[in-house]
């Protein structure tokens, strides 16, 4: 590995101070995966956000096709994206406001919390097909759900859960709550069970000891998670075209994109998915600057 | 107020150890939050039973349950979809992507964690940006370079467009794993001579062993689940079990309810069996939270 000569001595000297920047020959072994990221991430996206400026007519055409709702099999691209922001938003805030009390009660001894935990995260595992197909067969016009209301006469009609915005939202909720529960149980057990009993000591009541103490230091978590949610709410067509009716209500920012491309409108298609990132992009950057603005200081108290 | 603590000691006095193991007190709140989960749980039930019913009647029924029952929809789908071989096709392509990603994440999730270089939160932020853009909005560019690529419709260009979210996310879920290894340990070997290959074979493998499985777990599950990468470069000679069953849930008209249902069990099942073993593998609850302490 020595070099020597008048060359060999500059890349000395070279090598010499890039050691003490800290760049030893270890650090050539990011170098593969940060090349497959730069070469199938960073450059298809920037390849997609050229393309969505060669439309047919002008560098802003698909721009200008996509808000004046001019796109294949239209049915409003621009309130799409109302849609869209509509059920990820509500989808997220349901998941993380479910998930906070049942995360926060399962952090002490709780009977069968093992066998609990597993149930609440099978619907990871179903897939978008079946939960949809199981939104159709149980909340469906003739499904057990409505069956039963009927029965018992509490509703007249059958209760229209599916082919619209409910169904979507419920589907969602039914896939997304798991992660969200997963995220949550991770904050809530990562809190200092001793800060409660401080509380209780200092005379707080329950409801007291939870909202000034336990929510602000779960605020951070509860935020993070609310943003995964987002994500995954945000980018899923395949619940909102099986449960959904995505010829109208639910059609989705992903599924104009997917239509685009499907019809070979590639300039279209990545402009339905730029403006997709950046709705994305600037909800996530408003919550976690309210963050900021929200909690400063510690988030865990005396925790080792 | 004497009646009301006579009563109460009353209660409390024949069975102490009942009254310890119980929580202080019942409360709305609790209340509402075990019912909501019940209600949950009950619903998922429920849910998952229709489904199940619904994949098991001879005709569709207009009651509460199906007139009859058969199997011969698992049988029929089995071989109209060729299950046995979306199966396979899932399987290689999990593997595959699980090997490559753990292979190419685990150097870069060291490299991330151990040193500090001019560049790292630039890198930091390379592996952190894919987790918060939208799948469309590089799976459309993404299929584009793969079709000029000729990679579409084979096994070869559904690993690589499940990389690149792999890849990233496997860094992530690695990186506080490298981060509780003791670098002394690394610094021992290394001064009685290992190699950067020995340290890594020898040293750090066995101890990153947990971390390994969990993101390898985690990332397979991902990819079987994963649905906008794989539709968009697959073919009808290499789908997975996911695209395979949007494809035949969305054309409803063609098959029969039974039958989409019938496959969307298989699909359940397979996922829950990857679940059931990622869960005798890693405890969620202590990968997440990374304390055993608070909960003893």
């Amino acid at each position: 590995m020595s070099a020597s000569g008048p060359s060999g001595d500059h890349l000395l000297r070279w090598r010499d101070r890039a050691r003490r920047r800290g760049v030893t020959p270890t650090v050539w072994l990011v170098v593969p995966g940060a090349l497959f990221m730069v070469v199938f991430f960073v450059y298809p996206v920037c390849y997609g956000v050229g393309l969505s400026f060669q439309g047919t007519q002008g560098w802003s055409s698909a721009y200008r096709d996509f808000f004046a709702d001019r796109l294949v099999n239209n049915h409003g691209s621009r309130r799409s994206i109302l849609i869209t922001l509509e059920l990820a938003l509500a989808a997220s805030v349901v998941n993380v406001v479910l998930a906070v009390p049942i995360a926060y009660r399962m952090r002490g001894r709780v009977r069968a919390k093992r066998a609990l935990i597993a149930v609440v995260l099978v619907p990871m595992t179903l897939g978008t097909v079946f939960v949809a197909s199981a939104m159709k067969e149980f909340l469906g016009p003739s499904g057990w759900l409505n069956r039963a209301l009927l029965g018992i006469g509490a509703i007249e009609q059958p209760l229209p859960l599916v082919g619209n915005v409910t169904g979507v939202l419920l589907s969602l909720v039914f896939t997304g709550l798991p992660f969200a529960f997963l995220l949550m149980v991770g904050y809530t057990s990562g809190i200092d069970p001793g800060l409660d009993k401080a509380a209780a000591v200092c005379g707080a009541r329950p409801a007291q000891r939870f909202w000034l103490v336990t929510f602000p230091l779960l605020l951070p978590g509860m935020t993070i998670t609310f943003c995964l949610s987002f994500v995954l709410a945000f980018g899923v067509f395949p619940s909102a075209t099986l449960v959904g009716n995505d010829a109208g209500p639910t059609r989705v920012l992903s599924k104009v994109a997917y239509t685009e491309y499907s019809y070979g409108h590639y300039p279209t298609a990545s402009a339905a998915a730029v403006v997709m990132a950046v709705v994305q992009l600037a909800v996530l950057g408003l919550v976690l600057s309210a963050r900021g603005l929200l909690h400063r200081g510690p988030t865990t108290g005396g925790k080792g | 107020m004497t009646d009301v603590a006579a009563t109460s000691t009353g209660q409390a006095a024949p069975p102490p150890v009942g009254a310890a193991r119980r929580p202080p007190g019942y409360t709305l709140t609790g209340a509402v939050t075990w019912g909501g989960l019940w209600v949950f749980v009950g619903g998922l039930l429920l849910a998952v039973a229709s489904v199940l019913l619904a994949s098991l009647t001879t005709q569709l029924a207009d009651g509460w349950l199906p007139r009859g029952y058969t199997t011969r929809w698992y049988t029929q789908s089995w071989t109209t979809f060729g299950l046995g071989r979306l199966l396979v096709t899932t399987v290689e392509v999990g593997v595959a992507v699980v090997a490559v990603t753990l292979a190419v994440a685990l150097p870069t999730a060291y490299v991330l964690a151990r040193l500090t270089f001019p560049g790292r939160r630039l890198l930091l932020l390379l592996f952190l940006v894919p987790q918060v853009v939208p799948v469309m909005t590089y799976a459309v560019p993404l299929a584009t370079l793969v079709y000029r690529l000729r990679l579409n419709d084979t096994l070869a260009g559904i690993v690589l467009v499940n990389l690149v979210p792999a890849i990233p996310f496997a860094v992530l879920v690695l990186l506080p794993f490298v981060e509780q290894v003791d670098p002394r340990i690394e610094q021992a070997a290394r001064v009685c001579g290992a190699t950067n290959r020995r340290v890594f074979v020898h040293i750090l493998g066995p101890l990153l062993v947990p971390g390994l499985l969990a993101a390898g777990v985690l990332t397979l599950v991902r990819v079987v689940g994963q649905f906008e990468l794989t539709f968009l470069v697959s073919g009808p000679d290499s789908q997975t079990l996911v695209v395979a069953l949007y494809g035949a849930a969305v054309q409803a008209g063609e098959l029969a309810s039974q039958e989409i249902n019938a496959m969307a069990t298989v699909y359940m099942a397979t996922t829950l069996t990857l679940l059931l073993v990622a869960l005798r593998v890693v405890d969620p609850t202590a990968v997440a939270a990374r304390d055993g302490r608070s909960s003893r």
